[in-house]
């Protein structure tokens, strides 16, 4: 079981934090809501639940709760830029379905 | 498929949960904040109904701050802590202002601070109390925190007007989307990206500032061709002329308190005269009589006149014709007045559009960019593009300008232009960016000096270096210098210290104008300089290399032509300088020759002919 950060991902999490000034690293989840069933949590982590499962990934901590590791494991987080916007990319092999906008997703 | 960013703990935005976003006109006289809800504009109003909010702040020595109204009132029993108009002192230098109603101060690097029984206040933080009063009116409204807002500027803010601008909603906890000019956001509010392709113009006489814009929409996207203004011009202007006009017919003003009395009538009559066509005024015992509406326009007239100078100035600047332009769009409460109207559609032979209210079309514009910018609006299916005031450029050899990006260039932008170095074995080259019209540094302004270092040493003219200039969204530079056979690389962002005033830029604008033909000789022979200086310079180093190679009585000569080339650029006279190179050019030639020959030989010497087919 593993979830993983692309090299681009590592760094902007790596910069994000370092300008933030604090936290233990990168917290991946999911929740139920959304259109689609599911809806990705991407936060900073302060510090690690006894629940979390700790990945680490180019230099990243990476926290993911069990339940959450379920529909997450495979995943590959990526950091794009599409024109304009950037932003973060789940890949996610557990991933069926999408609603349009790609804000949520079922397994 | 959606990207996303990293949140806080426990705040990760619900999927499909509408952004909060808010258009922000913080203006002179009055600033106001708008939003999209439900695909319609709305401008938001406070608890009593009002939208716009007085852009007025007291300061009270127990630390209390009024904002809005109720500091207006007391603005009168309080003049030196009410501070209105604080717009006008964003981003400027205290050696910037004259004639302030109140007690000012410099603060760091020169920039103009206000003395207030409640502390020493920065403009940015006058601002900042009008912006977090909106905020909370925003806030309270929409029920929840605004993910972003976009705030409008005239669009003859430099940098450092922009960048207080920016400090102003830091200060009020505001996420900036972006900063968008003022005549471009009304051009979005009265939706013009659907009108047939072609130029329109944006004149926006508000309570302190009058810009005027030339946009141009093809295939659904908006340029800013041109834009222009004038220097402090606005209704505050046009009450100050009915004031001028009372006290010739005998007001007579002991205080200040008195002035701000028949400013504040003044504004009232002015504003009953856009229906009314004669007003009574009785503010005994400073002044009693009447003001009819041809009194108003023969006051208002020559600032009229003003403002369609500038916009003739616009038209010429984007070589365009009256005939040319599809529709003009009025924004500002000024425009409200109808002499105002009545001139500007004689100006440009149509009736201009003014259904949307003058005074919040820029917000609801602003609005609608917000809405876009978070994201709410599917695809940024609309482009806005502002231009740059003045030129960028950066300085060259003999204090010359070199203009990277040329003034009315659509920003965002990036150009940029390869140089090289001027001595042998030169390993640093100092960068000097500059802002302005003319062409020699000492008459532009001064943004940044950096240095690129680790240039490899080579022979003069072999270093390849990419100066890079780039202008984001809200008109901050960055310039980024490369040498690219070794890649050393050196970069700098401008936050100039304090900025210049819409009056400098039209007075720097008119500078280069009127100097156009001064300039052009100042540059001939400043380039005559700089050629005479690198010959004299080349030449004594050859004289120091091979002594050996000059003929008897040759070294002498040569010195002689290299004393008349010091001699002619000393003096202002290119063509002397030009003839006296052209001399030593000559003087030396045979001396050259030589020198190229015992090179070629030396380099020959013991090598087969083969070796150089």
């Amino acid at each position: 079981m593993a979830v993983t950060l692309t090299e681009s991902a590592a760094r902007h999490v790596q910069r994000s934090l370092e300008k933030r000034g604090h936290g233990e690293g990168l917290r991946l989840g999911v929740r139920t809501s959304g259109c689609s069933g599911m809806a990705y949590v991407l936060e900073y982590a302060d510090q690690a639940a006894p629940e979390d499962t700790v990945f680490e990934s180019h230099g990243v901590k990476v926290l993911v709760d069990k339940k959450s590791l379920v529909y997450l494991d495979g995943t590959v987080l990526d950091y794009t830029r599409e024109g304009l916007n950037e932003g973060f990319r789940f890949k996610n092999p557990n991933e069926k379905e999408t609603c349009g906008c790609g804000e949520s997703f079922s397994v | 498929m959606a990207l996303w960013q990293i949140s806080e703990p426990g705040q990760s935005p619900l999927p499909h949960a509408p952004r909060l976003a808010a258009g922000i006109d913080l203006g002179t006289t009055n600033s106001l904040i708008a939003t999209v809800r439900g695909g319609a504009v709305t401008v938001l109003p406070d608890a009593a109904g009002a939208v716009l909010l007085p852009s007025v702040v007291r300061f009270e020595a127990t630390g209390r701050v009024t904002v809005g109204r109720a500091a207006q009132e007391a603005e009168i029993k309080d003049p030196l802590n009410t501070i209105a108009s604080v717009k006008r002192l964003m981003g400027r230098g205290r050696a910037d202002v004259h004639n302030s109603p109140y007690r000012l101060a410099a603060g760091d690097a020169g920039t103009v601070r206000i003395i207030t029984d409640g502390g020493v206040k920065t403009p940015a933080e006058v601002s900042a109390e009008v912006l977090k009063v909106l905020k909370a009116r925003a806030e309270e409204t929409l029920g929840g925190a605004l993910t972003g807002v976009v705030i409008t500027v005239p669009a003859y803010f430099d940098e450092a007007q922009r960048q207080a601008t920016k400090d102003a909603a830091r200060l009020a906890g505001l996420p900036v989307l972006r900063l968008l000019n003022e005549p471009t956001a009304a051009a979005v509010a009265y939706g013009l990206d659907r009108n047939p392709e072609g130029l329109y113009c944006v004149y926006d006489l508000g309570g302190g500032t009058f810009d005027v814009s030339l946009l141009r929409l093809s295939q659904g996207v908006f340029e800013v061709l041109a834009t222009g203004g004038d220097a402090l011009l606005g209704g505050d202007d046009m009450d100050a002329a009915v004031v001028a006009l009372w006290e010739a017919r005998g007001a007579h003003a002991e205080s200040p308190e008195d002035t701000r009395a028949l400013l504040r009538k003044a504004r009232t009559a002015r504003e009953a005269l856009t229906t009314a066509t004669r007003v009574t005024v009785d503010l005994a015992p400073l002044y009693q009589g009447e003001l009819s509406r041809a009194d108003l326009d023969q006051a208002i007239d020559p600032l009229i006149d003003r403002t369609l100078a500038a916009c003739r100035r616009v038209l010429k600047d984007a070589q365009a014709k009256v005939a040319d332009i599809g529709a003009v769009v009025l924004v500002g409460g000024a425009t409200r007045t109808p002499r105002v109207r009545e001139r500007v559609a004689a100006f440009f032979r149509r009736e201009p559009l003014h259904d949307i209210d003058p005074d919040q079309v820029v917000a609801v514009g602003a609005a609608r960019q917000a809405d876009l910018l978070v994201g709410n609006t599917g695809a940024a299916d609309m482009l806005l593009l502002d231009v740059l005031p003045l030129s960028l450029g950066i300085e060259i050899m003999g204090g010359l300008v070199e203009k990277i990006i040329p003034r009315n260039s659509p920003i965002p932008a990036s150009r940029a232009q390869e140089f090289t170095t001027y001595k042998d074995g030169q390993t640093a080259l100092a960068i000097h960016v500059v802002q302005g019209e003319r062409d020699l540094v000492a008459d532009c302004r001064s943004l940044a000096r950096f240095e690129l270092r680790g240039i490899p040493p080579m022979v003069a003219g072999a270093a390849r270096i990419r100066v890079t200039f780039q202008v984001d969204a809200d008109g901050l530079l960055n310039v980024t210098a490369r040498e690219t056979t070794s890649g050393v690389a050196s970069e700098v962002t401008v936050k100039p210290s304090f900025g210049l005033s819409e009056s400098d830029i039209e007075r720097m604008l008119a500078e280069s104008v009127a100097s156009a033909g001064a300039d052009a000789a100042a540059r001939t022979l400043r380039e005559q300089q700089v050629e005479a200086d690198r010959m004299v310079e080349a030449v004594q180093a050859a004289l120091k290399t091979d002594p050996q190679l000059l003929a008897p009585g040759e070294g002498e000569m040569i010195a002689a032509h290299i004393a008349s080339v010091q001699a002619a650029r000393a003096g202002t006279d290119p063509q002397a300088i030009r003839s006296a190179v052209g001399a030593l050019d000559r003087a030396s030639a045979a001396f050259a020759a030589r020198r190229m020959d015992a090179g070629l030989a030396k380099a020959m010497k013991g090598r087969a002919v083969t070796e150089f087919r």
